[in-house]
């Protein structure tokens, strides 16, 4: 005879991750740093999206005319040595910034999750070749390492975000890992074991999901690292090409003029620096909204 | 040491361990050393059997049930399963035998994936065996639900939403869809509060009657064992020092180790408890890193007798049907150490 | 003899991102000296939250009303630092888990000796002596060798020891002990209790002890409250409490305990009490266990029951005491 079934719960409407996202959501929303980090991002998204429509004159249009002119109701931003409109290319020079920045770091987590899964969850040999060959990638500087590869490479937007996407997966294979490790000590993953579901049902279902979280996170605090990578990579003539508006190229050209014309230094750099912090605060509101408080 | 199991004579006993040994080495970051967790345990279980094995902390009875599962691999002995030896088998040969083994674990808050329905929880050992349809799954899940006294509608629901006694309902509803042989609970009812403890030993019970699985009972507590086990292994720093029936255990105690836990443990009326006369052990139970030589309860043992006990290792003695004993004291005829009126001062 | 620690009308919300809830209400209790008093209940009763409260050390989004007059002095009311006098001196805690308030990078005599420091100003080589004397009296063997080693290097029980021992470093009137043994193996368990009912006949400390394990009120305390979601359900001294619960709820605690039988019957079953404990989120009207209990009448539901004296010493807040079992056995 079974016992009586226990008084069922009051019907709860939320499933658990609509719940956790609404928690979520509220902690986020209640930090202003966080908030202005969101809002600076979605400023250069939209920057960038709609560059041409924002830009008042063709960013690549020289002009001989107003050759290095300080900010004007007319340029607002001023115009380069030469002529080109500074704000235009700014607008325009979101796009690769976005490009190398977001698209690498993507690039990276594609490749690194799986790696570390498969070496946290195996471990022993595989384990031990994966890490060691992150541990020797990790011992160079990251842009040390971005920049070696850029320059193998060779110049182009796309083999700087490759380059950058490449150095950035040891640290995610190393979080992604380390999360794993922690996981697959859970008594539910020895529960699935136990009934018989093999491997790869493991990995898939019972370890990944719990693991992604931390690790998509961990992800988004190093795009402002590769936006700052890809803006050096430029700088260096290893990114984008002439004439291509890039903020890092926009820099790299400002130098000798920039005791006639500061403002070809200032924009750019003030453009790497606003969009790197807010991708660092949007990532820091999200890893706090979602902290390990809403872990089981 | 092997204690005779009932077995029915087509099925033998439904669990055979021999000689099972697991150590753990510390990297050498942590300080090295062996940690001797397991060491020479030989344990039967019958059909339809549920067999207590209590043991403190430290002791090695949650290394042991792993062990079993194969969760743990062990460095020797042989575990037979229906008289096959699974000890070695490859992780594909052992999946179809695991539908005749399965596990309840202790902690219900670790044990159930959060990011999973109840449902689909309960019916991933059916799944993973291919043996129900995506159809029948809801009205399988429903089924197992209501075998374990929940409502059916639960099986939508998150693990999150539930009490820690409604969990571990779920994990036993788990663990007995596909109607195992071998239900190893490791201390699955310790973290509930008494009066859930309650249900679930209830529950237990009865479904153990009900579908007759053999059962391997991992405690601390003496008085749940009592409550739900036929036969009783008491484990000491990875060795079983003695195992008997309920009756025997309980009635008469052999080894010194098994009386101090017996006496230890408080019993709730006052008027029992604070007139018994009790033994209350000295120091703390020494880490299995560094077990002492010889019987490995000597430096707490009130009656211990070295150099004898110092320096040999006890050999099982035989003392009546199926009760067995590792001391140097105990023999074959009964005689054994009496805690309560030896000469060391007692409470 | 002048009451120790009294505690008046205590009700404590708590304000959760769902919106505030009640852990205790309306909670009075009285500790004589020398005394050992049992706060006992499951997970959400409010006996953890109480002691906390008492020394003021509860979550930051509790919100604690009512009284606890220790000595006379309220421990809600007075200004900072003469509660911190008190704490550590004449209150002194002890917590379940002893790895977590014991710091780990400071040696076991240090810590016992910071506390001489603090409240008894002895110099350095007084309070290393103390330290030294005080582990003894916690029966921890090899005491000068001890006071060198870290937390980690001692096994649960001896590091719940060495609680004690900084708990009774400065004499208190009153030790507050948190589930101090449910973390502990049972034969560890079983020397601590003696280790407290010494002192508490050595020195004559009260203790406030809080636990869910009825074994260890059977074994050491003198008086004992049962606790239910937040509300004192039955009060008594400990032989009572055992021999003639009134209360369903303490029924159904007592029939859900494994006990030794010495006679097996095949159909015994251990007492269950059906549902779960519920989460208050406003004062509740009448009985606060009627959902759950076999005696619930329509009354039940909307009187909140009084605590009703039961000679000689005992008292339930319930429309239908007594101590028949009707729980389903």
């Amino acid at each position: 005879m079974t016992v009586t079934p226990v008084d069922p719960q009051p019907a709860l409407t939320l499933t658990a991750r609509a719940l956790r996202r609404r928690r979520a959501r509220r902690r986020f929303t209640a930090r202003p740093l966080a908030v202005a980090g969101a809002l600076g991002v979605a400023l250069v998204v939209i920057f960038a999206v709609f560059a041409p429509l924002l830009s008042p004159v063709d960013p690549n249009a020289p002009n001989f005319d107003t050759v290095l002119a300080g900010p004007s109701p007319h340029h607002l931003a001023g115009t380069d040595q030469l002529g080109r409109d500074v704000l235009s290319r700014l607008f325009y020079g979101a796009r690769s910034a976005l490009l190398a920045g977001v698209l690498s770091t993507l690039l990276a987590t594609v490749v690194a999750v799986p790696v570390g899964l498969l070496a946290g969850y195996y471990r022993r040999i595989l384990d031990a070749v994966v890490m060691r060959i992150m541990d020797v990638a990790l011992a160079f500087p990251f842009l040390v390492l971005a920049v070696g590869l850029a320059a193998v490479l060779g110049p182009s937007l796309v083999n700087a975000t490759l380059a950058l996407g490449i150095a950035q997966i040891p640290v995610i294979v190393r979080i992604t890992r380390g999360e794993v490790l922690a996981a697959r000590e859970l008594d539910y993953v020895a529960a699935s074991v136990v009934n018989g579901s093999g491997s790869a049902t493991i990995m898939a279902r019972q370890i990944l999901p719990n693991v992604l979280s931390p690790v998509v996170v961990q992800a988004t605090l190093t795009i402002p690292t590769a936006i700052v990578g890809a803006a050096i990579l430029s700088y260096l003539g290893l990114g984008v090409q002439p004439p291509t508006a890039d903020w890092g190229a926009m820099l790299s050209e400002a130098r000798i003029y920039l005791s006639q014309a500061p403002w070809l230094g200032v924009f750019p750099g003030l453009a790497i620096f606003l969009t790197a912090l807010s991708f660092n605060l949007l990532g820091d509101g999200v890893r706090d909204a979602l902290d390990p408080r809403m872990r089981p | 040491m092997n204690s005779p199991a009932p077995s029915t004579p087509d099925t033998g006993p439904v669990l055979a361990v021999e000689g099972l040994r697991k150590h753990f080495t510390l990297p050498r970051v942590a300080g090295g050393g062996v940690v001797r967790a397991v060491e020479q345990v030989d344990l039967t279980v019958g059909a339809g059997e549920v067999v207590g094995l209590v043991g403190e902390s430290g002791c090695g009875k949650s290394t042991l049930g792993r062990c079993l599962l194969r969760l743990t691999e062990p460095d020797a002995g042989t575990i037979r399963l229906h008289g096959r030896d699974i000890t070695h088998l490859s992780a594909r040969q052992l999946r179809p035998l695991r539908r005749r083994m399965h596990m309840v674990f202790q902690d219900p808050y670790s044990s159930l994936n959060p990011r999973m329905t109840v449902g689909q929880i309960i019916t991933e050992p059916l799944r993973a065996h291919s043996i129900t349809t995506r159809r029948d799954i809801d009205s399988t899940a429903g089924d197992l639900l209501t075998r374990v006294g929940l409502p059916t509608g639960l099986r939508d629901r998150y693990p999150h939403e539930l009490s820690g006694g409604q969990r571990q309902r779920v994990g036993l509803a788990r663990s007995l869809g596909l109607g195992p042989s071998l239900l190893v609970a490791d201390e699955p009812v310790s973290a509930l509060d008494v009066s859930v403890q309650a249900s679930i030993l209830n529950q237990l019970r009865d479904l153990q009657r009900d579908m007759g699985f053999s059962c391997l009972f991992i405690a601390h507590d003496l008085a749940t064992v009592e409550f739900l086990c036929d036969r009783i292994a008491v484990m000491y720093l990875g060795r079983i020092v003695e195992i008997g029936t309920r009756e025997q255990i309980f009635n008469t105690p052999m080894h010194p180790y098994t009386q101090a836990l017996l006496s230890a443990a408080p019993v709730p009326d006052p008027r029992v408890q604070r007139t018994r006369r009790r033994v209350i052990l000295d120091g703390d139970p020494p880490s299995p890193l560094n077990p002492p030589t010889g019987c490995r309860f000597h430096p707490r043992c009130p009656v211990a007798e070295p150099p004898r006990c110092r320096d040999q290792l006890p050999e099982p003695v035989h003392t009546g049907a199926g009760h067995l004993t590792r001391c140097h004291l105990v023999r074959p005829d009964g005689q054994a150490p009496n805690l309560l009126t030896a000469d060391r001062p007692t409470t | 003899m002048s009451t120790l620690l009294e505690i008046h009308d205590l009700t404590i919300w708590f304000d959760t991102d769902e919106g505030p809830v009640l852990a205790v209400n309306g909670l009075s209790l009285a500790l004589e000296p020398a005394q050992v008093l049992a706060l006992v209940g499951e997970s959400g009763c409010g006996k953890t939250v109480t002691a906390l409260s008492l020394l003021r050390l509860a979550p930051p989004n509790a919100r604690v009303t009512g009284q606890a007059r220790f000595d006379g002095k309220d421990l809600l009311a007075m200004p900072g630092r003469q509660l911190r006098a008190v704490r550590g001196r004449q209150i002194s805690m002890v917590f379940q888990e002893p790895m977590s308030s014991l710091n780990p990078v400071f040696t076991v005599g240090r810590q016992i000796a910071e506390v001489l420091r603090r409240h008894r100003k002895l110099s350095n080589r007084d309070a290393n002596a103390r330290a030294v004397e005080l582990l003894d009296l916690v029966r921890i063997p090899a005491a000068l060798r001890r006071m060198e080693e870290y937390p980690h290097q001692m096994s649960g029980g001896m590091r719940q020891r060495v609680m004690i021992a900084m708990a009774v470093a400065c004499d208190p009137k009153l030790i507050i002990a948190d589930e101090p043994t449910t973390a502990l193996d049972v034969t560890i368990q079983a020397q601590v209790l003696d280790i407290l009912r010494d002192l508490r006949e050595r020195f004559g400390t009260a203790i406030l002890l809080i636990t869910h394990n009825l074994g260890v009120v059977a074994d050491i305390a003198d008086r004992v409250v049962v606790m239910y979601a937040g509300h004192k359900v039955e009060q008594a001294p400990v032989g009572e409490l055992f021999a003639t619960p009134q209360h369903p709820y303490t029924i159904g605690l007592l029939g859900a305990v494994p006990r030794r039988q010495t006679h097996q019957s095949a159909d015994r079953r251990l007492a269950e009490i059906p549902g779960l404990v519920p989460v208050l989120r406003q004062t509740p009207t009448g009985c606060v266990f009627a959902p759950r209990c076999t005696r619930r009448t329509d009354p039940c539901q909307v009187t909140t029951p009084e605590l009703t004296p039961i000679p000689p010493d005992q008292h339930v807040a319930c429309l239908h005491p007594g101590t028949r079992q009707e729980v389903p056995a």
